[in-house]
């Protein structure tokens, strides 16, 4: 799923104190899953912004409301009055919502809540870490499904570097060593052997570097 | 002797049966040359080839080629080290061609320290290839006369392909198969990471030995010599992959404080003569960091000095 992190309130609050009406607008799938913009977090910021704007003196009417997803047109229809008539939208979704969003209201100010972080899992309740960069080519089935792409802080196809230390990552002691994780599961495997060969030079054009990608079902 | 194929000095002492001598000079945080030439004059009498570092920890200095150029230009014979993490395969083929025109005939293949160790954190990292991948790039484009694209070099890289090895990173058991791979890339010299747990690094080569990597690899030991207790302690601590043991620790804490750097160049000389005796070990790379002039010192203490003349 994608992670976000709600932005400093006060980055927030920049951006919208000088509107007069804002409508504050949860996504209720993948950034609820990590408490951060689902509908009950939209209602939340809501009433931080309300308070801030009382403290403030400012005049600014906040409504709260939310959709399942912000990233298909079928989940706007029961908001679809709101967001009209909205002066502006704070958009509590990934970064593919809010962009979901100003293409549909084009003379609507949209603003992220969130800084979207990665693709990630949940490995505890409230602890999400990152899992996949979608780089267009996955080699998850020759490193023993771990992937080298996001879990290594240099992408080594042939890792481990030099800096891998007790299971650690040279850059912190906090992060498991990607490769030390591909070693183990390739030995649990029984494929230890597979460490040997040689991983090609990555294709990154089907990567970001690629420019923006896209993909379209012709039968659809 | 095997057959040469590149103009390298460091090939030609190798190749000629010699234990090989290397060393490394950082590169200054400035656009004066003066102090690398400096450096390079010290102990260009010392050693076969001198090692010039890219932006090492992720701290940003002059360049390693126009440094190799520098070092060149005192008929010194450079290795320019080249990291995967600030460039991607254009830069990295470009640069290879540029260093080759000015007659530089070795490499050194590294990943690079992470950029969160350095002067620019928030710098965006490169690594479109890893530190293999760049061993078998300038192998194709020396070897087959082709970038990686394809497309004829009409006047291919003249280089010396080497890589780092670090016996002492995790996990140990695929230390000697990270080396095999390398080796597979097409690495003709490996420069090791700093030997102190001798041990451990005898253990490695007789990994190394059991595979007949050593047969098909010139292996040159790493070795920095300890300037004090604290940098002992600190090495222990705070660099990954390295392995300083504790009785080196408590060795250098039972000199005085003014002896410690001279007990640091005896463990490092000794280090050196033990090391001579193992098999497979072809040569040693002196990384005195910014200690340089202790280096004739420490080769003419361990027996490897005069050096060949093989030009």
């Amino acid at each position: 799923m994608i992670v976000g992190e709600q932005k400093p309130f006060e980055e927030i609050w920049e951006m919208v104190k000088d509107h007069k009406q804002l409508t504050v607008f949860g996504c209720n799938t993948c950034v609820a899953v990590c408490h951060q913009g689902g509908n009950k977090e939209a209602g939340i910021l809501a009433s931080q912004l309300r308070m801030r704007a009382t403290q403030d003196g400012v005049d600014i009417e906040i409504v709260d409301s939310g959709i399942e997803r912000q990233c298909e047109h079928e989940f706007f229809t029961s908001t679809e009055d709101l967001l009209v008539k909205s002066e502006a939208v704070l958009s509590l979704a990934c970064g593919i919502g809010v962009q979901f969003m100003a293409e549909k209201y084009k003379k609507t100010p949209i603003y992220p809540a969130l800084n979207t972080t990665f693709l990630g899992d949940v490995i505890e309740s409230g602890h999400y870490t990152e899992k996949c960069q979608a780089c267009g080519d996955c080699v998850l089935g020759v490193t023993g499904g771990v992937c080298p792409v996001s879990r290594c802080c240099k992408r080594l196809f042939n890792g481990p570097c030099g800096g891998s230390s007790d299971g650690k990552c040279e850059i912190s002691k906090d992060l498991d060593c990607a490769w030390q994780l591909v070693v183990d599961r390739l030995e649990a495997l029984g494929k230890i052997d597979d460490y040997e060969k040689v991983q090609p030079l990555k294709d990154w054009s089907k990567d970001r570097a690629g420019g923006p990608r896209s993909f379209k079902l012709e039968d659809f | 002797m095997t057959e040469l194929i590149t103009k390298s000095r460091l090939e030609k002492v190798l190749k000629n049966g010699h234990q090989a001598v290397t060393s490394e000079c950082g590169p200054p945080r400035s656009s004066d040359p003066a102090h690398i030439i400096e450096k390079g004059n010290l102990i260009k009498d010392y050693v076969d080839s001198v090692n010039i570092t890219d932006n090492q920890t992720s701290v940003t200095r002059l360049c390693s080629l126009a440094a190799c150029i520098h070092l060149k230009q005192q008929g010194i014979d450079p290795v320019l080290q080249m990291v995967v993490r600030d460039r991607n395969r254009i830069a990295l083929q470009s640069d290879i061609l540029g260093a080759a025109s000015f007659g530089i005939h070795n490499i050194l293949c590294l990943s690079g320290d992470h950029q969160s160790f350095g002067d620019n954190p928030q710098a965006q990292n490169v690594f479109d290839l890893d530190s293999m991948q760049l061993v078998q790039t300038v192998r194709h484009m020396r070897d087959e006369g082709k970038f990686l694209s394809g497309d004829e070099i009409k006047v291919p890289p003249d280089m010396f392909v080497g890589a780092a090895a670090n016996p002492f990173g995790d996990p140990f058991k695929i230390r000697v198969p990270r080396l095999a791979k390398k080796v597979a890339c097409g690495a003709e010299f490996i420069q090791t990471q700093c030997i102190y747990n001798v041990d451990k690094f005898e253990k490695w080569m007789e990994g190394v030995r059991d595979r007949g990597l050593d047969e098909q690899v010139y292996i040159l030991a790493g070795i920095t010599p300890m300037r004090s207790v604290g940098m002992a302690r600190y090495l222990s601590k705070n660099v990954p992959g390295m392995d300083v043991p504790e009785e080196l620790i408590e060795r250098l804490k039972g000199v005085e404080k003014n002896k410690q750097s001279e007990e640091g160049i005896t463990i490092a000389v000794e280090t050196i003569q033990r090391l001579k005796e193992v098999k497979g070990v072809a040569g040693f790379h002196i990384m005195a960091i910014e200690w340089e002039e202790k280096v004739p010192e420490m080769v003419e203490r361990s027996g490897l000095y005069p050096r060949p003349a093989v030009d």
